[in-house]
């Protein structure tokens, strides 16, 4: 597998969908083996797969003795592997701005030159593919698409790319050309496209161009709660009721109609608040908007949140929204639902589809959201209602099954060459 | 003789309308005049008007013909309103004197699980209606949806009615048949009529996805055991037309039925002749059943925490609008009463249609916001008198109507008593209404005691005493009126 984020280091999303995707399989399916390859690798990912990093496979020669290696790599890898990678290098590359290793370093994340990392990253898939044994690839999100492509040119073997989102997702429809190149070479390429939901498939197949028959939806699921976040209180407000947004402040999550429901609800009700936690482009507009409409007093914004915050801001919630505007999957409404915080989601989110105890609106009907937070804030029934089942619906998505069904998409890759016959 | 008892229900709701929070306090029209319209007129004349047709024509043919329906007093205002010629025609079938129409509670809601007193003053209310518009009083009975217990039986029995219309449900029928007669555990004199699933619902549920031939249906019936005498068939008139298009044909099903079930010699009841029959035996009902779904119950209105809540909320406020007088807040009353509204909100997997919502959420936040403001505006009339204090107030009243009717009907028996002994000291003793107001200020705070106390008491004694006593009552009636216009 090919993946740019792995947790612990956490950047958004797709780290958390890349670790339920790898743990569920391997829980589930005693024989499956996963390498994940990793631009840059902090040493602390869990070991229940093997990880390799990048930044530590050679792409120009270097005569190093064993020792020296030995002293340079990372415990997580032996010289032998730096050996056998030395082994397989397939071109001159030493004009490249490699280290005394022979490695190319990764900034890790989304720096700058994030295309340069991308190049980079397939150039060392080259390396990888050629050394590894495997049956199968699985590259996840448009930034290893190149590298997934770059493999199966290399070995031959079938190429699975999982479409956690998309340029359209993410620019409202103004896409950057680059990136739309980059995501539709992959799915050219790729013999079988998993996208994390109907949504997103149905955006593959009609912005990609790409054959309904390989692309499949494969919803995301998410890990039961740790104990130490169960064990978080939750939080009584009294009279007060929060309702709380959480996520990157930007466009494509729609903060901006989150801020107009809470004017309406905060015009005819007094103990109802409201929270902005999370940061991003359009962070000073919406602190900007809720002045401009005289609900600052009611409005609060603690934030971008981390680890354990995240879930003490779901407990301390009476109500979570998220009004996405476009939402390939869109992990946190199960997540507030594990912490018994009903949720409003807009119909444009991917997890709509396997949810049913969530209150679901358009993203712009802010009179149909603004009724939902209030009624959720006033009517104990529904609340009671949403919370309970929504914590038994959740408890049912778990990512073994999502696991299982990669699986099946795996093996008709493998065994029946595919899915255009 | 095996006879068929054909039973057709008319309601229709009024749609409420898309009702935001902050509409709370601002508007106080709840309902969706498009979509009434629409709908009603729709009903009308693809399934009403069709179907009324072609029962007048079999009446008219076939003269051993019968058929009951029943109407809500929701549905009636509405086609009264919209579609009066559904009302035209249902008065013609009923000038053929072959039918017979069902009381059933005015709003087609589940006042008969919340509350005593507005469930029967909404069949009274209904049972006029019909009187006034077909010239005869119902005799038998209906609730909404057929749901129906050992307890709403006892109620219906006291109100005078002679049968119950009610579900064939496993659950407590068990072994025996539903074409017998029963009657009601609580009150004997009720007779229970089962409907028969398995043949209405050949008609009502399946005819489309699994048709058959009126000849086939009644050779069903035909061939039930020797003894099996009254073949409940129990339905939606929209089953003609709305449920089953009429190009399904099921219309010419219908008007085969007679004409077939005379070569086989099945003849036809209404339920009012069904309930002179002899029953077989007592039926007990512990839990609600009703005709919906498969659970036969109530789950599909109060099966989850926001149903019940709405219907808790309704209902919390049922005394206080029946003692209002308010005549719109009456008739909002009665749209939100409608059990429909209950049933957009149910989780129950497989029910589709929702009306204008579009998730039982969304239909409980709508119904909610609108059952905020009706139900601020009921306590608006009492001028914010806290509960306790309404209630109480009452209870009085409801405690002191009974206390009255139970004297007037013991000062009646006495005085006829009376009269056979002494006719002319009656007239001497009459005037007599001397009690001091002071007196009735205890008695009435006392009045939520055992109410039946004061007459048990005061029969055995001489009527100066009870004299005494009913003019203090009658003193109190004005009271009534003090506490709403605070």
């Amino acid at each position: 597998m090919f993946g740019w984020e792995f947790p612990p280091k956490i950047y958004g999303g797709l780290a958390v969908a890349s670790y339920g995707i790898t743990k569920g399989m391997v829980e589930g399916q005693p024989d499956a083996q996963i390498t994940f390859c990793l631009p840059k690798p902090c040493g602390e990912e869990e070991k229940f797969l093997r990880i390799i990093g990048m930044n530590q496979v050679p792409i120009v020669y270097r005569g190093h003795d064993y020792n020296y290696v030995k002293s340079r790599i990372p415990d997580y890898m032996t010289p032998e592997e730096y050996y056998n990678f030395r082994d397989h290098i397939y071109a001159d590359f030493s004009y490249m701005n490699v280290n005394d290793m022979g490695c190319m370093e990764f900034a890790g994340g989304y720096p700058g030159n994030l295309h340069d990392e991308i190049n980079n990253f397939s150039i060392i898939a080259g390396v990888v593919a050629r050394s590894e044994q495997f049956d199968i690839i699985h590259a996840h999100d448009w930034l290893t698409y190149p590298a997934g492509v770059h493999a199966k040119m290399v070995s031959g073997k079938p190429l699975c790319i999982h479409v956690h989102a998309t340029d359209f997702d993410r620019s409202r429809g103004k896409v950057n050309p680059t990136v739309y190149s980059i995501e539709k070479n992959g799915m050219d390429h790729a013999d079988c496209i998993m996208c994390v939901s109907e949504l997103t498939r149905q955006t593959v197949i009609r912005e990609y161009h790409q054959d309904p028959r390989k692309c499949f939806a494969v919803h995301n699921a998410v890990y039961p709660l740790p104990q130490e976040y169960l064990d978080i209180p939750r939080v009584d407000n009294g009279k007060e009721k929060v309702v709380t947004f959480l996520g990157r402040i930007t466009m494509q999550k729609g903060p901006e109609y989150f801020m107009e429901a809470a004017d309406l609800v905060c015009k005819r009700s007094k103990n109802i608040r409201f929270c902005f936690a999370g940061s991003g482009d359009k962070y000073w507009e919406m602190v900007d908007l809720a002045a401009a409409k005289g609900i600052a007093d009611r409005v609060h914004f603690p934030g971008f949140q981390r680890g354990k915050q995240v879930y003490e801001c779901y407990k301390a919630s009476d109500v979570f929204v998220m009004p996405s505007v476009s939402e390939p999957f869109g992990i946190a409404p199960l997540e507030a639902m594990q912490c018994g915080t009903p949720s409003i989601i807009s119909k444009q989110s991917g997890c709509g589809e396997i949810l049913d105890k969530v209150i679901k609106v358009d993203y712009w009907d802010i009179n149909a959201m603004a009724d939902a937070i209030y009624s959720l804030c006033t009517n104990e029934g529904l609340h009671t209602y949403l919370r309970d089942e929504g914590l038994k619906e959740v408890a049912e998505i778990t990512w073994v099954k999502v696991g299982h069904r990669i699986r099946k998409l795996y093996d008709e890759c493998i065994y029946h060459g595919g899915f255009l016959h | 003789m095996k006879k068929i008892c054909l039973y057709f229900e008319i309601h229709q709701i009024v749609h409420l309308k898309r009702y935001r929070f902050f509409d709370i306090g601002r508007d106080h029209y709840y309902y969706d005049d498009y979509e009434n319209e629409r709908s009603i007129n729709d009903i009308a004349e693809r399934s009403y008007v069709p179907a009324l047709q072609t029962l007048i024509q079999m009446c008219k043919d076939y003269p051993e013909f019968r058929v009951a329906f029943s109407l809500s007093g929701c549905g009636l205002e509405q086609l009264e309103f919209h579609a009066p010629q559904v009302v035209d025609l249902l008065q013609e079938i009923n000038s053929t004197g072959q039918v017979e129409f069902l009381c059933e509670p005015y709003s087609h809601g589940l006042a008969s699980l919340a509350n005593e007193e507005s469930f029967a003053a909404e069949v009274k209310r209904m049972s006029d209606r019909i009187k006034e518009l077909f010239g005869k009083r119902p005799k038998v009975f209906r609730n909404s949806s057929l749901i129906y217990n050992d307890e709403i039986g006892a109620q219906v029995a006291s109100m005078g009615f002679k049968g119950i219309l009610t579900e064939g449900a496993k659950q407590v029928l068990g072994w025996k048949s539903p074409h017998y007669i029963y009657h009601c555990a609580t009150d004997p004199r009720l007779k229970l009529l089962l409907r028969d699933i398995n043949l209405s619902e050949d008609i009502t549920e399946r005819f489309t996805s699994n048709p058959i031939m009126a000849d086939q249906w009644l050779d069903w019936i035909a061939s039930t055991p020797e003894g099996e005498n009254f073949i409940n068939i129990f339905g939606e008139l929209v089953t003609f037309g709305i449920f089953h298009p009429l190009q399904s044909g099921i219309l010419d099903f219908l008007k085969a039925i007679p004409a077939l079930a005379r070569d086989r010699g099945i003849g036809f009841a209404l339920p009012s002749d069904l309930c002179e029959e002899k029953s077989v035996g007592a039926i007990e009902v512990p839990y609600n059943i009703s005709w919906v779904d498969e659970e036969r119950d109530t789950s599909c209105w109060l099966g989850n925490v926001m149903q019940r809540e709405a219907f808790n909320k309704l209902y919390s406020v049922a005394d206080r609008v029946r003692v209002c007088g308010d005549r719109r807040i009456q008739m909002d009353w009665d749209s939100l009463q409608a059990s429909n509204n209950f049933r957009f909100m149910t989780t129950k997997p497989g029910y589709q249609y929702r009306g204008i919502y579009d998730s039982p959420y969304d239909a409980f936040t709508n119904y909610m916001n609108i059952l905020g403001d009706f139900i601020s505006r009921v306590n608006n009339l009492y001028g914010g008198a806290d509960n306790e204090e309404i209630d109480g107030l009452i209870t009085m009243i409801k405690n002191q109507g009974d206390e009255l009717a139970a004297k007037d009907k013991e000062i009646e028996r006495l005085r006829k008593k009376l009269e056979k002994y002494n006719p002319t000291e009656l007239e001497e003793k009459k005037p007599e209404p001397k009690a001091a107001p002071a007196k009735k200020a205890p008695a009435a705070k006392k009045a939520v005691a055992p109410k039946k106390e004061p007459v048990k008491k005061a029969a055995p004694k001489a009527k100066a005493v009870k004299k005494e006593e009913k003019a203090p009552a009658k003193a109190a009636a004005p009271k009534k009126a003090t506490p709403k216009k605070k």
